[in-house]
């Protein structure tokens, strides 16, 4: 695969920083995992999902983490969010152990998990809602992110109204509602098709330029993986482990059209080597959603 | 919301209903005392309630089917709610629950007049009785409905349980359990006649009894039919009203 997107920023409605406010009061935050184990309850055993998972993401920075299916990606996404306690070893989040979910943590799933009943920009301003936010303020940062992914016009709509790529938006202002100084993107893009994924990555690398929250992003896709990674972090086959971590070495802003290819190609070369030759037989971006390492996300 | 088209439908409805029955009285020659003509009904229909015959009856029977029904409904909500939520109260309680609903309520329904007296107690009592059932079930379908993706994205934003009850779970059962309102409804119409049957003095059923029994007005005895089904017809109206208002279009 060589990275040769066709696809160029769309000129209006793009996903834009949320206001220079938001960027000074979210200063972004370290990750640190360290022997990081999860297993879950199978029958009458437990499989093992992560074994001794050692991970230092420094504050601001971007991190793709790149796997076989099942090997728990989703996972270190779920022990960094405090949504599941590790059996064993600690995360940290700057300097302070992750006990539970963290208001410093902004979350964008898979598939958009907006609430239906709810208008688009009532969707934005839940988390506000929840932290008890006066209406004033709550008012004010619903406008700075409507405008920041260019849903504006689309306040009022319904997410069933709304196109795959438009509810996603909606998901990641959502997630950017708190400020958070970490962003936990659980393969954020893989419904879209792959001109919107492409416009959707060019549009995440300009709102992490302006809000620089560091970012974890889940993928299937070798090529969002180098486009948006300063490293590229791949996985073991389940029980996952740290195979590889790989530093992207181009310069940013990246385009689609204009990425060193010589670098694009050897990474992903390398990336391709540490995932071992099982994944060849899927597509990175079409695995079908129930084979999907979700499976252990939902439903416990 | 109401076109003039289905205003137009359901009165053509009605005009070949009352047609059928006009045809089904002279066809089959039916005496008066047991199918009178719809006209006979219509006047005597009209002059019951000029009269304030009907009136003071059904004004009781309403505020029993109101004071059940809401008695039943906030029972059956709460039950609904803990059903879903637990799964050691589901075991303990749903053989009564369901063993309450299968016994039917016209064999039930003398035990309770005894108990609580020919007064207001015992219909309201067999009104929510009869109406606990299918809100119980339906809250109970309607928050187990909830999607876990959604109650996993409140957790990750810290919502505390009565933030997860009244932004996630209300708003996501509420259409089942309006739906099993709407059930609800008629059956307490059905709970406060039997009710009535059970022993009263009053109400809608013991009129039905009288225009047989004492009276002898069959007449009398069709309009108190007619007014019945009004009121089931009118309150379910009202169930349905509301749950456009709360729930509108998803």
């Amino acid at each position: 695969m060589t990275i040769s997107g066709v696809g160029t920023p769309r000129p209006t409605a793009g996903m834009s920083a949320p206001g220079s406010s938001a960027s000074a009061a979210a200063p972004a935050a370290r990750i640190g995992l360290r022997d990081v184990a999860v297993s879950f309850p199978h029958g009458p055993d437990r499989i093992e999902a992560l074994d001794g998972i050692d991970l230092e993401i420094a504050g601001g920075s971007v991190v793709a983490l790149i796997g076989p299916n099942g090997c728990g990606k989703s996972t270190v996404l779920r022990v960094i969010a405090g949504l599941l306690a590790p059996d064993r070893g600690t995360v940290e989040l700057d300097d302070d152990p992750v006990t539970g979910p963290d208001p410093r943590v902004g979350l964008v799933f898979q598939e958009p998990r907006l609430l239906p009943w709810r208008s688009v920009a009532d969707n934005v301003t839940y988390p506000m809602e929840l932290a008890g936010w006066p209406s004033a303020r709550r008012d004010r940062r619903r406008r700075e992110l409507l405008h920041a992914v260019g849903l504006e016009s689309a306040a009022a709509a319904r997410p069933s109204q709304l196109s795959g790529g438009m509810r996603q938006r909606a998901s990641i202002a959502r997630a950017l509602a708190l400020e958070p100084r970490v962003l936990l993107m659980d393969e954020p893009f893989s419904a879209l098709d792959a001109l919107t994924r492409e416009r959707f990555n060019v549009e995440m690398q300009k709102l992490h330029a302006r809000t620089g929250t560091t970012i974890v992003l889940v993928t299937h896709s070798i090529a969002e993986a180098i486009f948006l990674g300063d490293r590229v972090v791949v996985l073991t086959p389940r029980p996952g482990r740290v195979a590889a971590d790989l530093r992207i070495d181009l310069l940013r802003p990246r385009a689609w059209e204009a990425m060193d290819e010589a670098v694009v190609s050897t990474t992903a070369k390398a990336i391709r080597t540490y995932l071992g030759p099982a994944d060849d037989t899927l597509p990175d971006d079409l695995t079908p959603p129930d084979r999907r390492d979700h499976d252990l996300w939902v439903g416990e | 919301m109401i076109r003039a088209s289905s205003v137009a439908s359901v009165g053509l409805a009605f005009v070949v209903f009352v047609g059928l029955w006009k045809a089904v009285v002279v066809v089959g020659g039916y005496p008066p005392f047991i199918l009178p003509p719809p006209e006979d009904v219509a006047i005597r229909f009209v002059e019951a309630w000029a009269g304030g015959l009907i009136a003071p009856h059904a004004g009781t029977t309403l505020v029993e089917i109101a004071l059940g029904f809401a008695v039943g409904v906030g029972l059956a909500l709460a039950a609904g709610y803990l059903l879903a939520r637990s799964p050691l109260a589901e075991r303990l309680l749903s053989p009564y629950i369901v063993a309450a609903q299968a016994t039917p309520i016209l064999a039930l329904a003398p035990l309770l007049a005894l108990w609580f007296g020919p007064g207001l107690t015992s219909k309201v009592v067999i009104c929510s009785l009869i109406v606990f059932f299918p809100v119980a079930v339906s809250t109970m379908v309607g928050i187990r409905s909830v999607d876990a993706r959604l109650l996993e994205l409140a957790r990750s934003l810290r919502a505390t349980r009565r933030q997860v009850l009244w932004t996630l779970e209300v708003p996501a059962a509420l259409p089942s359990i309006l739906g099993g309102m709407r059930v609800g409804v008629t059956l307490a119409v059905v709970g406060a006649i039997v009710g009535e049957w059970a022993g009263a003095e009053r109400g809608l059923g013991v009129l039905v009894n009288l225009a047989r029994g004492s009276l002898f007005d069959i007449p009398l005895m069709f309009a108190t039919l007619i007014t019945i089904a009004l009121v089931g017809v009118v309150l379910y109206t009202l169930v349905v009203l509301v749950e456009r208002r709360l729930v509108g279009v998803r």
